[in-house]
């Protein structure tokens, strides 16, 4: 006996909240993802990720709107139509607001700060003038929305296996397009030096606004999924905005490594608190840890060297 | 399309006439119709506020733009609602509403600002407005210093009673004590499991749930709070196991919802089996429109107003807003009391035969509007409404199915003895 | 070096902003527009600080709301222990302490919250707080030298972080709420008409203070470094100066000029809440600066000015809109006019001013191309 509970039950609970700690894990480093593509390559911040993320949630929206009027029978597979949309469609705009907005102020990295934060109240607009006010429910499949009895006890959530198996899926993606493609290995000659790059007959353009589309196709992946776990309403990307970012400043901003360990850090450290004390506190204590080593160390985690 | 911009002409249709006009019978009481000519402007208006031979000046503050704007939408709407159905039916002391609209962009200086502008500039004779407490606190100063008349719709946590404000929300004690002792009386519960988003009222109204479940002997087995916009509660979901409580006490807000209620789901709680039961007083038809009416099947939730209501008044309200505003729209708790607003501001009105805050401040308590779609309602000496509290049990369309009512009316009681 | 503290027109520019905010907003408008122009004032403080730091000293705190909102806090504090005495709060259960404490089964007044009881350790803290609090994030970020656009994120992940813990512990701080229903000013009430229209001057004059002393920043040898830093760090540090004590003072300075709005804001409206801690606020405190022109004081005045004018008629006449046009604002002006209204004025009003006047162009911005201003710096 621990406490009021059997040896079962409580090693069973830790397994849970070791598994629920993952899946917190795995929702991190999907949403920090995208803004660390974007921030290692060309030192943007996009202040519009959460709103891209949330196009991508709108497009899954749709989607089971879609296919529940004209295809009911392909319902129980449209999930992963729809996240192949999200990708392309979010990604489509970020690449239009990379050639529009972003390319123009590559020499001024603050500055782009700014207006894509301007680009993020816009968008936020848009949605609520489109879609309307209100937040709006995605219907799932049943399938994804059940849990598997392992134990007694032990119920492991579908939908939380299923954002572990995307993350890997698409970490291990960027991965390979980042550090075993040809298209990867000119991403990382940009990055180490532009000009070089650009002088061996790299469309160094070309590059940029093709990272800033994957980028922001990532976020609209990760907001699909998160129809699954959250809500889907004109400022819903602003839920995800404090986390994001802490994830990525702690992981080391330029360095993918770092997010990827920073996410499992936080989202350990979280979870675990979670259990021992009251939601709000454990929030609190989680982030203040993470600014109190940000205090001792402000790069982040893990840094890239580079000269300045 | 925007929501708040009427999806009919501003004409009425018959159907809504005959609404006004089977709304007739309680403007009998006061005299049928009322001829301006008979309250001259300047009899009615001692204090400058903006109400002229022919018309009087509303204010609506509420958010449409913010995070905030996806709550405050219905409220809004149902006060267009039912200023246009007052209108239509001659009006306030023979006098047409006009109303001047603010949005408070959830940010609550806005809102503290946007009411100053409301009652120094325009004049307004009223104000229906606000959502949250935190928008109410920032305001209630304007309020009282300029003496105002403010309609707050929004179930709240109580320990407040203005002279300038009339709640017509209810407050804690009348939302919660009447769903405990239901929980504990038909569903044998014997152990609550408290949760809520973190700030004022979910932390005040399970104060008030622990007393109550104190006093029926009954036990609580745990208490969370998770920020506002949390959206990962698998944690708190494993503890909820791990305690097995029989009710699980839920006062989540806002976006956090929906993620709450998803996860829940997945994580393998079955509501429908009530096993642990769910009772929540902060979701309403409007939340589930996010949440989606399938993954809240089975849950209890406990307030004064469900959509699904049976009576002609409700009948009636529903089918003129949904003329007004669109078929597939739902109405929850905090919308139904936002149309209570200018009805009851109109009959105070005419009760003191004034527009004069202080004069509709005197006539306010004792009102009666038996037309509301909750039923019969009352203002107390305290500025809240005596109301029913009814239980409803969550089906898979997005609608409640009302399992309990209380037989009488409830009193409010805002600083309740025994729960502080 | 032989700056003048103020050239000829600039003289001009402070006489006319001043008679504007002096004379003509009072004379013209009623008392509840004058609080309004006055609030907006108040974020003129963070915008000025934000012109020094980052127009000049190229840091970009989009924390600056953490600042604003410590001031502003500090105040409160004192205003809601005056505004709590046992008279007015004899009905809760522990007379004395601020009505959110009672609510939230706080009995005893927090420590922390004792010395705010006392005018002049809350007028100082007003200041030192938020200095004390941005000299522990300069130290550490500067002293590592971590900059540009990863300082902005940290900054920002503080104000988030902030805003957290006060809504969370609002036993404390009043939570999402805020401080609400503040009264008096040792013992004058501030809400009436008479107080705003005198708060309101206070608020000028303070503002015009201000403005004179980062002017005076400005024109020193140390604003000539600051330029210099932003545009090459590594040459001024190769020139044996301390780069990240400057960045630090510069940091504190817009910190303490952000305090100081926040308490006067605090005054002038009368209360106080997270919502000006968070990430929102402190980037549209920004964009005051961004229109204004980044490199000109008054012109963030204006530009703190023009905004908030421009976003209340806007939400009063077209709430929809609001939005749209704040959001397209920030991209024109980052795109388009980089250095905002003051950039605006140079380069069209002036020239036509002179050719008006007959007489030759004003001389060049303090703003010198890098070249110069090492060549000042190295001097």
């Amino acid at each position: 006996m621990i406490g009021d509970y059997t040896l079962v039950e409580f090693s069973s609970i830790l397994a849970m909240q070791g598994f629920a700690g993952l899946i917190l894990f795995s929702v991190f480093v999907l949403m920090a993802l995208g803004l660390a593509i974007i921030f290692g390559q060309m030192g943007v911040i996009n202040m519009a990720h959460g709103e891209f993320m949330i196009l991508g949630a709108y497009v899954t929206w749709l989607c089971s709107h879609f296919v529940t009027a004209y295809v009911p029978a392909l319902f129980p597979v449209y999930f992963f139509v729809a996240m192949a949309l999200a990708f392309l469609v979010s990604g489509a705009l970020g690449m239009l607001v990379e050639w529009a907005m972003i390319r123009h102020l590559y020499k001024r990295p603050l500055d782009t700060l700014l207006a894509t934060w301007g680009l993020s109240l816009i968008l936020q607009q848009l949605y609520r003038s489109v879609f309307g006010a209100r937040e709006v429910g995605v219907s799932l499949p049943d399938w994804m929305m059940g849990s598997i009895a392992l134990t007694d006890i032990i119920e492991v959530p579908i939908n939380g296996i299923f954002v572990m198996v995307l993350t890997m899926l698409i970490s291990l993606g960027v991965f390979i397009l980042m550090f075993r493609s040809a298209w990867g290995r000119r991403v990382r000659a940009v990055v180490q030096n532009r000009a070089m790059a650009g002088a061996v007959g790299i469309n160094t353009k070309k590059v940029d606004r093709v990272t800033f589309g994957l980028g922001c196709g990532v976020a609209g992946v990760a907001g699909s999924a998160f129809t699954m776990i959250g809500s889907t309403g004109p400022t819903a990307g602003q839920l995800y905005i404090v986390d994001t970012f802490l994830v990525v400043v702690f992981g080391g901003a330029a360095s993918l490594i770092g997010t990827i360990a920073s996410a499992f850090t936080i989202s350990q450290a979280q979870s675990t608190m979670e259990f021992f004390m009251s939601g709000s506190m454990a929030k609190v204590l989680t982030l203040l840890t993470v600014v109190g080593i940000l205090m001792l160390r402000p790069e982040g985690l893990f840094t890239l060297k580079m000269r300045r | 399309m925007s929501d708040d911009t009427p999806r009919k002409s501003p004409i009425a249709t018959r159907r809504q006439v005959l609404a006004g006009i089977s709304a007739l019978p309680f403007m009998g009481m006061l005299g049928g119709k009322v001829n301006a000519a008979d309250y001259p402007t300047a009899e009615v208006n001692t204090t400058g506020l903006a109400v002229t031979d022919d018309k009087v000046t509303v204010g609506i503050l509420h958010s449409v733009t913010g995070t905030m704007a996806i709550s405050e939408t219905g409220s809004v709407q149902a006060e267009k609602l039912a200023i246009k159905q007052i209108n239509d039916m001659g009006g306030v002391l023979g006098r047409q509403i006009d109303f001047i609209q603010e949005d408070g962009a959830s940010d609550w200086p806005t809102f503290a600002e946007k009411a100053k502008k409301l009652l120094v500039q325009d004049k307004v004779a009223s104000v229906m407005g606000c959502w949250t407490s935190a928008s109410r606190k920032a305001v209630l100063p304007v309020f009282e210093q300029y003496n105002g008349m403010l309609y707050y719709p929004t179930f709240y946590e109580g320990l407040e009673e203005s002279p300038n404000v009339i709640y017509t929300g209810q407050e804690a004690t009348q939302q919660i004590i009447a769903g405990i002792d239901w929980v504990a009386q038909n569903k044998g519960a014997k152990s609550f499991y408290l949760l809520g988003s973190d700030y004022i009222w979910p932390r005040t109204s399970n104060k008030i749930a622990r007393k109550h479940i104190d006093k029926l002997g009954l036990e609580v087995v745990g208490e969370e709070y998770y920020p506002l916009g949390h959206t990962q509660f698998n944690s708190v979901i494993n503890k909820i196991k791990l305690r097995k409580p029989d009710v699980i006490y839920a006062i989540i807000v806002g976006g956090s919802n929906v993620a709450f209620y998803k996860q829940l789901k997945a994580a393998g709680i079955d509501m429908t089996k009530e096993k642990p039961l769910l009772l929540t007083i902060s979701v309403t038809e409007d939340e589930i429109l996010g949440i989606g009416g399938e993954n809240i099947v089975g849950a209890y939730a406990c307030m004064k107003y469900f959509q699904s209501l049976p009576n002609d008044n409700n009948a009636e309200f529903v089918t003129a807003f949904k003329e007004m505003w669109g078929e597939e729209i739902v109405i929850g708790d905090v919308t139904q009391a936002a149309y209570l607003g200018p009805w009851l501001w109109k009959m105070a009105v005419e009760k003191a035969g004034s527009f004069d805050i202080d004069k509709v401040r005197e006539a306010s308590p004792g009102i009666e509007f038996t037309k509301a779609p909750e039923g019969y309602v009352r203002i107390h000496e305290n500025h809240h409404l005596w109301s029913k509290t009814r239980v409803g049990h969550a089906l898979d369309d997005g609608q409640y199915e009302v399992v309990f009512e209380t037989e009488d009316l409830v009193e409010p009681d805002p600083f309740p003895e025994g729960y502080q | 070096m032989n700056a003048t503290f103020y050239t000829r027109r600039e003289w001009i520019a402070l006489a006319v902003l001043a008679a504007l905010i002096l004379i003509v907003f009072p004379a013209t408008m009623d008392v509840f527009r004058l609080n309004l122009v006055g609030k907006y004032l108040t974020y003129a403080f963070v915008a000025a600080g934000l012109v020094l730091c980052w127009g000049h000293g190229g840091i970009l705190s989009l924390g600056q709301g953490i600042f604003f909102g410590l001031g502003g806090y500090c105040m409160a504090m004192f205003l809601k222990l005056e505004a709590s005495s046992p008279e007015n709060t004899a009905i809760q259960s522990t007379p004395g302490i601020p009505d959110f404490m009672d609510w939230n089964q706080v009995t005893e007044l927090p420590f922390w919250w004792i010395p705010f009881k006392s005018f002049p350790f809350t007028l100082a803290a007003v200041v030192l707080v938020p200095v004390i609090f941005a000299y522990i994030i300069g130290a550490a970020m500067f002293k590592r030298r971590v900059g540009g656009v990863y300082f902005a994120i940290i900054t920002q992940a503080i104000a988030a972080i902030l805003t957290i813990l006060i809504i969370g512990q609002q036993g404390y701080t009043g939570g999402v709420n805020g401080i609400t229903d503040l009264r008096t000013l040792l013992g004058w009430d501030i809400r009436t008409d008479s107080a705003k229209f005198i708060l309101y001057f206070v608020n000028a004059a303070l503002l015009i203070v201000v403005l004179l002393l980062g002017q005076a920043v400005r024109v020193s040898k140390f604003g000539r470094l600051l330029i210099a830093m932003r545009d090459k760090e590594d040459r001024v540090r190769f020139s044996g100066y301390s780069v990240a004590d400057f960045k630090i003072f510069i940091f504190c300075l817009a910190a303490a000029f952000s305090a100081i709005g926040g308490a006067m804001f605090t005054l002038q409206v009368g209360f106080m809440s997270p919502s000006f801690v968070g990430i929102v606020p402190s980037i549209e405190m920004v964009i005051f600066a961004a229109v204004g022109g980044r490199l000109s004081l008054f012109g963030a005045v204006y530009g703190a000015l023009i905004v908030n004018w421009a976003k209340t008629s806007f939400s009063e006449s077209f709430p929809e809109l609001w939005l749209f046009a704040m959001g397209g604002l920030f991209i024109a002006v980052v795109m388009a006019f980089p250095n905002g209204l003051a950039g605006l004025f140079r380069s069209h009003v002036e020239p036509l001013l002179a050719k008006l006047t007959r007489k030759s162009p004003s001389p060049p911005a303090p703003d010198a191309t890098p070249a110069e201003a090492v060549k000042l710096a190295a001097e």
